[in-house]
């Protein structure tokens, strides 16, 4: 157990994986010399060298399709897209080669490739830089979707993604990076499991990513209005844990979802509609929904958190649904 | 045809020159039954025929090595039977049966074989192009001799992933062959309809990647350029670009009412069929005579006659395994 930055737990697995096995190499643009556009790299090209701390020209596409073929190849490739705006450029291999290969030709290959991208607002970066698109990846069959919104998971779920046969796409929350915390120092957990946050009776708030640790303040601040919600941290997209979201519904009885994403056609709709058919009985009031607001990311500081689920605005769906 | 300048001519020339004849042919007269099955509803979807360019396949794949990958296109039924992938798999495949190439799962525009490291035909155009990329880079890094061939068509060219590809794989230097089909059509486009250069090979250069334009009609000419590339590949001096000038004597696929060219311009590119200019320079050689032609010709409609009936016999997949090879092992909800 060691405290340290989600930043460092990120790059701790990285060079973990890369010291473990020599497969294992980083490609991205100024992951490198510059130390990774969030700093995620810093140090690992000075450890490792240039053949597997990859700097690469401005290719989204190209470079991420290269992270496919370099799998089929036999290696071990982690692809760094600075963040998730930029990743739209890439959506030709992600969707139509990485998901697809395994089926399209009969499981003959198989594309053990883990991309990792910033995701999500909060920083004043505006409407080319701030967007929160997991939910569109989550759509496709054929790649999983994890979101560490702690730092322990940033570490444990890269691992683990490191073990996945298929592809995976890790999404870190832009926010997160220099937030601390124990990087427990377990065995790499499996895939697609939820992990509760926080036990309760009264409400599950069911949450990922960047809006957990705004969803654990929401539920402090009910605990003193005496309203226990129980929280819990879906971590994985792709696959869904429904099992344990079913489970916190049996005793709970009432959920709201959050998550900084749009609400039109948004993951949480996804959430919700598992819920009217697999756990219906268990409701005792409508699932709420807590989204980003439906607009372009705004740049101006108060229109930007207007724009974001906010504590206060969890409070109030769960003050509403009780 | 380079041939005629050839001097020696021995019993391997021969049996080589045969066999590139008969792979040709293969291809050839495959295609022409499928374009029969479609008609009869046996296959479905897209059908994009090879038929014309037939030499650009099999001259290229003369200089490859099993250890080689293949990228391909849509338009892979010739790059596919001259890697060796059997027929009756691929006939199979387009029938959409389970003992396809692909499991029924890719379609004629989707073949793959691991075990020959055919990497498939990518029907998004330029799709392929990074992949075979980072095929190749993989290679570089695992010390491995192996080089990468990837077909695309003139259309590729206008796409980004072109542009990028090329850039990263002369960038770092990687073993790739770049096979340009320059067929001069991208669907009903003509090719100078979409670019303002139509020389591809020079594009290439831009990029500082050794290129040439080739006579893609004549197979030895695509052979010999083929070897003298993959030479230079596997030196490990970086990626190599061949622009191979072709025609497709078939429509753009099997829905195509040809609007955009004239059946003049179509018939003078038959003028120069490479199966019957290869045909002429055997027999001006003495290396072919009507008998042995028979043979060739007899011998290719067996494998043709084999392919339909792995195709006729082989079983659908049983719907129930739908969700099979989304993920490795059990499916992902
Ligand atoms: C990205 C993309 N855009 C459009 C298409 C539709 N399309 C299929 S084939 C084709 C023409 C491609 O021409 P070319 O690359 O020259 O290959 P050819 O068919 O001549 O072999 C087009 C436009 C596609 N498959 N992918
Ligand atoms: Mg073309």
């Amino acid at each position: 157990m060691a405290k340290m930055t989600y930043r460092e737990a990120v790059r701790d697995a990285m060079r973990e994986a890369m010291r473990a096995d020599p497969l294992v190499f980083l490609m991205g643009e100024d992951v490198g010399k510059y130390g990774g556009a969030f700093a995620v790299s810093h140090g690992l090209l000075e450890e490792f060298g240039p053949q597997r701390i990859r700097d690469t020209p401005l290719s989204e596409s190209t470079f991420v399709g290269a992270g496919i073929g370099a799998a089929l190849g036999g290696m071990r490739p982690i692809v760094e897209i600075m963040t998730i705006n930029f990743s739209l450029l890439a959506l030709d291999q992600i969707v139509n080669n990485a998901a697809t290969l395994r089926h399209m030709s009969g499981g003959q290959l198989g594309v053990p490739l883990v991309i990792r991208m910033a995701t999500g607002g909060g920083r004043q970066l505006a409407a080319q830089h701030s967007h929160s698109l997991e939910g569109w990846y989550a759509h496709i069959p054929g790649i999983k979707v994890a979101t560490p919104a702690t730092v322990a998971d940033a570490r444990g779920l890269l691992l683990a993604a490191l073990q996945e046969p298929d592809p995976v796409i890790l999404f870190e929350h832009a926010t997160l990076y220099s937030q601390e915390g124990e990087s427990e120092d377990e065995t790499p957990m499996q895939f697609g499991r939820a992990a509760l946050r926080r036990p309760g009776k009264d409400v599950s708030l069911i949450t990922y990513g960047g809006a957990l640790g705004k969803t654990m303040n929401a539920a402090t601040q009910l605990a003193e209005q005496g309203v226990e919600a129980e929280v819990i941290d879906l971590r994985s997209l792709r696959p869904l844990d429904t099992e344990t979201i079913f489970a916190s519904l049996a005793h709970t009885h009432r959920a709201v979802i959050i998550e900084e994403a749009w609400k039109s056609g948004g993951f949480a709709a996804e959430v919700s509609a598992r819920i009217m058919e697999g756990a219906f009985d268990a409701l005792d009031a409508p699932v709420a929904r807590v989204c980003g607001a439906e607009v372009p990311m705004p740049y101006a500081q108060p229109l930007e958190r207007a724009a974001l689920p906010q504590p206060e605005d969890i409070v109030k769906a769960v003050q509403e649904l009780i | 045809m380079s041939i005629h300048r050839t001097a020696a001519k021995s019993s391997n020339e021969r049996e080589h020159a045969l066999s590139l004849l008969r792979q040709m042919l293969l291809i050839r007269r495959f295609e022409e039954k499928a374009a029969e099955l479609y008609s009869a509803g046996k296959i479905r979807g897209f059908l994009h025929l090879y038929i014309g360019e037939e030499a650009v396949a099999v001259g290229a794949m003369q200089a490859l090595t099993p250890e080689d990958a293949v990228v391909a296109t849509y338009r892979e039924h010739g790059q596919a039977l001259a890697r060796g992938l059997p027929a009756g798999k691929i006939m199979a495949e387009m029938y959409g049966k389970a003992n396809g190439c692909s499991r029924g799962r890719g379609g004629s525009m989707h073949l793959f074989d691991a075990g020959r490291r055919f990497f498939g035909g990518y029907a998004i155009v330029a799709g392929g192009l990074p992949v075979a990329v980072g095929l190749a880079l993989a290679d570089k890094m695992l010390e491995r001799q192996a080089v990468t061939a990837c077909f695309f068509g003139d259309g590729a060219v206008a796409e980004g992933e072109f542009h990028e590809s090329l850039n990263l794989a002369a960038l770092w230097r990687l073993p790739v062959l770049f096979l340009c089909e320059n067929n001069l059509y991208a669907m009903g486009t003509a090719l100078e309809r979409s670019e303002s250069q139509t020389d591809i090979h020079l594009k290439a250069q831009n990029y500082n990647i050794a290129a040439e334009a080739v006579d893609g009609m004549d197979v030895l000419a695509v052979e010999a350029a083929t070897q003298r590339a993959v030479a230079q590949v596997r030196r490990g001096d970086g990626p190599y670009f061949l622009e191979l000038r072709t025609y497709r004597y078939r429509a753009h696929s099997m829905s195509d009412p040809e609007l955009y060219r004239s059946k003049e311009e179509v018939a003078q590119w038959r003028g120069r069929d490479p199966i019957a200019l290869f045909d002429a320079c055997l027999r001006g050689r003495d290396m072919l005579d009507d008998a042995a032609m028979k043979a060739i010709e007899t011998d290719v409609a067996n494998d043709v006659d084999w392919a339909v009936a792995e195709a006729e016999k082989g079983a659908w997949e049983p719907v129930a395994d739908l969700e099979r090879d989304v993920y490795a092992g059990a499916a992902a909800a």
